[in-house]
């Protein structure tokens, strides 16, 4: 029973991270699945979002920090929002010289808005504290829920140590459901708009842009929609994280954590279905999370070990693209002929 | 020392390092043209030509073979071996990637083959950081004293000459093969339409074996001149170098080679210049605006032609 208790909180753990990865991989579908948009800078929204929400809803600097603004205390969902319209904002200026080029252009633009992000994050001290990052992010309801967690626990001494173990940790408990209303509700509204006539029309765009624009739709209005829709959805992504981790820095915004893995995990999980994007996010991070377990057991340093599992999930990509280009679930609209 | 003092010497620099991102530029930019995608790899594909030329360098040392520098460089012959070798093996490697990976993907149009090359990027660089591990390996342990340029306030090493002097002699002999032989008429037919290259009787495969032949073999040298001019490497090499690459091959318009040259010494130079007046760690970012900024005035590029 003491293994249950340990187990349960991992699987929590695990899949407020898959969760949050989810949210990610559903606002690039709607670029990439959806319309066809090569991001290959999500990490640059998801740092975005994550800085936002933590600067909005954050504790003013300490005397220790470098940072000398930011932190205005507000509620968490002004920090939710927030991010997600900063995030939209960044993307407008970003579409307009991109997106009435080649696709090549808007996946080196993308790339390149990732790593400037990266390093205005890293430099200008004064906003984001540099290369320390953020630290001490409030999490929504913390003191609420974990306080009463505690007082419960006080309350009833002789609790056995398992259940025990389950009420400390009430907070991941409600966070994961946190996570899942986001998603959930992000999944609705993305559903919908691949529904409506607005996602026939990116769809269309996706399938043959001249022959769209042939009848009529503004197809660069409808990219640049797509583009800020989805980073706005990132942003969000990076908010739930923020408020979670209550710690980000650059470093956790590296192209393979926040670009790379989300790609593979739409890719696999099946570009164009959203219910796909969320599978893959946590089929993924499983297979990501499950060979870190695995390579302990093998005779090769953790460096080596972490470069091994990032060049399997690199083989992970070229296997689906060569022999399931189509991902596990396939796009449930019929492709436009 | 004010900005405007220093520039003459970070002119020096700016050239050094455009000649380097040339070199890679010519690839991304063949890579392109032949192959219709871009190459997110070809910053790894550097890397791993440097490492090759690091552990062929290894074993040249081991068995003896004469590392006395030639005359004032820092390096010996042994050095020059190992770059040619590393540089065949870099080409034969991305020939034998090309059968495994993007010969398959052909079918499925740029824009898969573009998310290939990234995770053959990252796959590369793993590779490359398992074996030899993150930290920097140095190249040439001697150090050199740069000397004086006359006529200008600026210094240069031996080594810096001898990577400009190799940048004009490989970029004028890329320009002999593409004008003269027949591969590279074939090549420049390719680039302007495959399809009508093919029938025309062109072998494609062929020129595909070229393309990465060229592109991977002066990859493989840019990594190594890297290597030179900072003394050592990390996996992150190629990494670092690609937005800088990929800015200077958009200035110059994509998809030409002599516009990729142009594009990428302008980039190296700019990069340089700019630590004089703004923060070095923004020196990564100026690429980035700068290739924005023409693709607001001019998408085409330099020398690029309309779409």
């Amino acid at each position: 029973m003491e293994h249950f208790a340990g187990i349960l909180n991992y699987i929590v753990f695990f899949a407020i991270t898959a969760g949050t990865y989810g949210i990610l991989s559903l606002g690039l579908n709607i670029q990439w699945g959806y319309t066809g948009l090569f991001n290959i800078g999500v990490a640059g929204f998801y740092a975005l979002g994550a800085y936002t929400s933590a600067l909005l809803v954050g504790p003013a600097p300490s005397a220790w920090e470098e940072r000398t603004f930011g932190g205005f205390g507000l509620p968490f969902i002004v920090g939710l929002i927030g991010a997600a319209l900063v995030c939209g904002i960044v993307a407008i200026i970003i579409g307009i010289p991109t997106l009435r080029l080649r696709a090549d252009y808007l996946a080196i633009a993308t790339i390149g808005i990732a790593e400037s992000i990266r390093l205005v994050l890293s430099n200008e001290s004064w906003l984001t504290n540099g290369v320390w990052g953020l630290q001490q992010i409030p999490s929504p309801l913390y003191k609420t829920i974990h306080g009463g967690a505690d007082a419960f626990i006080n309350a009833h001494p002789g609790l056995p140590q398992w259940l025990h173990d389950l009420i400390v940790s009430a907070y991941d408990w409600f966070y994961l459901a946190l996570v899942l209303v986001v998603l959930f509700v992000l999944y609705l509204i993305v559903e919908r708009l691949g529904r409506a006539p607005w996602g026939r029309v990116v769809r269309a765009i996706r399938e043959d842009e001249d022959a769209t624009a042939m009848l009529g739709k503004n197809t660069f209005a409808f990219k640049l929609q797509t583009l800020v829709i989805g980073a706005m959805i990132m942003g969000i992504g990076g908010s739930i994280y923020a408020h979670y981790a209550r710690f980000i820095s650059p470093a956790s915004f590296k192209p393979f954590y926040g670009t790379f893995l989300i790609w593979v995990m739409l890719i696999l999980g099946g570009s164009g279905n959203n219910r796909g994007a969320i599978l893959g996010s946590f089929v993924v991070w499983g297979i990501w999370a499950g060979t870190e377990f695995l390579t302990r057991y093998f005779p090769v340093s953790a460096t080596q070990a972490a470069s091994l599992r990032i060049v399997l999930i690199a083989l992970l990509l070229e296997v689906v693209l060569l022999w399931r280009p189509q991902g596990i679930l396939p796009p449930c609209t019929k492709k436009l002929e | 020392m004010s900005a405007i003092t220093q520039i003459p010497q970070l002119l020096v620099y700016g050239i050094v390092s455009g000649s380097i991102l040339a070199l890679g530029g010519i690839g991304v930019s063949l890579t392109y043209s032949i192959l219709g995608f871009s190459n997110f790899a070809h910053g790894d594909i550097m890397a791993l030509g440097a490492y090759i030329g690091l552990g062929l360098l290894g074993l040249f040392t081991a068995v003896g073979l004469a590392d006395t520098p030639l005359g004032p460089l820092s390096f010996g012959p042994g050095f020059i071996l190992a770059m040619v070798l590393a540089a065949g093996l870099t080409a034969a490697a991305m020939i034998i990637i090309d059968r495994l990976l993007f010969r398959k993907l052909r079918h499925a149009g740029p824009i898969i083959l573009m998310m290939a090359s990234i995770g053959l990027a990252l796959g590369l660089r793993n590779v490359i950081q398992f074996f030899w591990g993150p930290q920097p390996h140095y190249y040439i342990a001697r150090i050199q004293v740069a000397v004086p340029i006359p006529g200008i306030d600026a210094r240069i090493k031996s080594d810096e000459v001898f990577i400009i002097v190799l940048a004009i002699v490989l970029v004028a002999g890329v320009h002999a093969f593409l004008r003269y032989t027949k591969m590279g008429k074939a090549m420049r037919a390719m680039a302007d339409n495959a399809a009508l290259a093919r029938v025309t009787g062109i072998n494609t495969d062929r020129v595909i074996a070229w393309t990465w032949v060229i592109g991977g073999g002066l990859a493989a040298v840019a990594g190594i001149l890297a290597g030179v001019e900072n003394k050592f490497i990390t996996p992150q090499l190629g990494w670092q170098m690609l937005l800088s690459i990929f800015a200077g091959v958009i200035l110059g318009g994509i998809g030409n080679p002599y516009g990729a040259i142009i594009g990428c010494v302008i980039i190296g130079i700019s990069e340089e210049v700019s630590t004089a007046f703004i923060s070095t760690g923004y020196k990564p970012a100026v690429a980035f605006v700068i290739m924005i900024l023409m693709l607001l005035v001019r998408p085409t590029g330099i020398l690029g032609r309309k779409a």
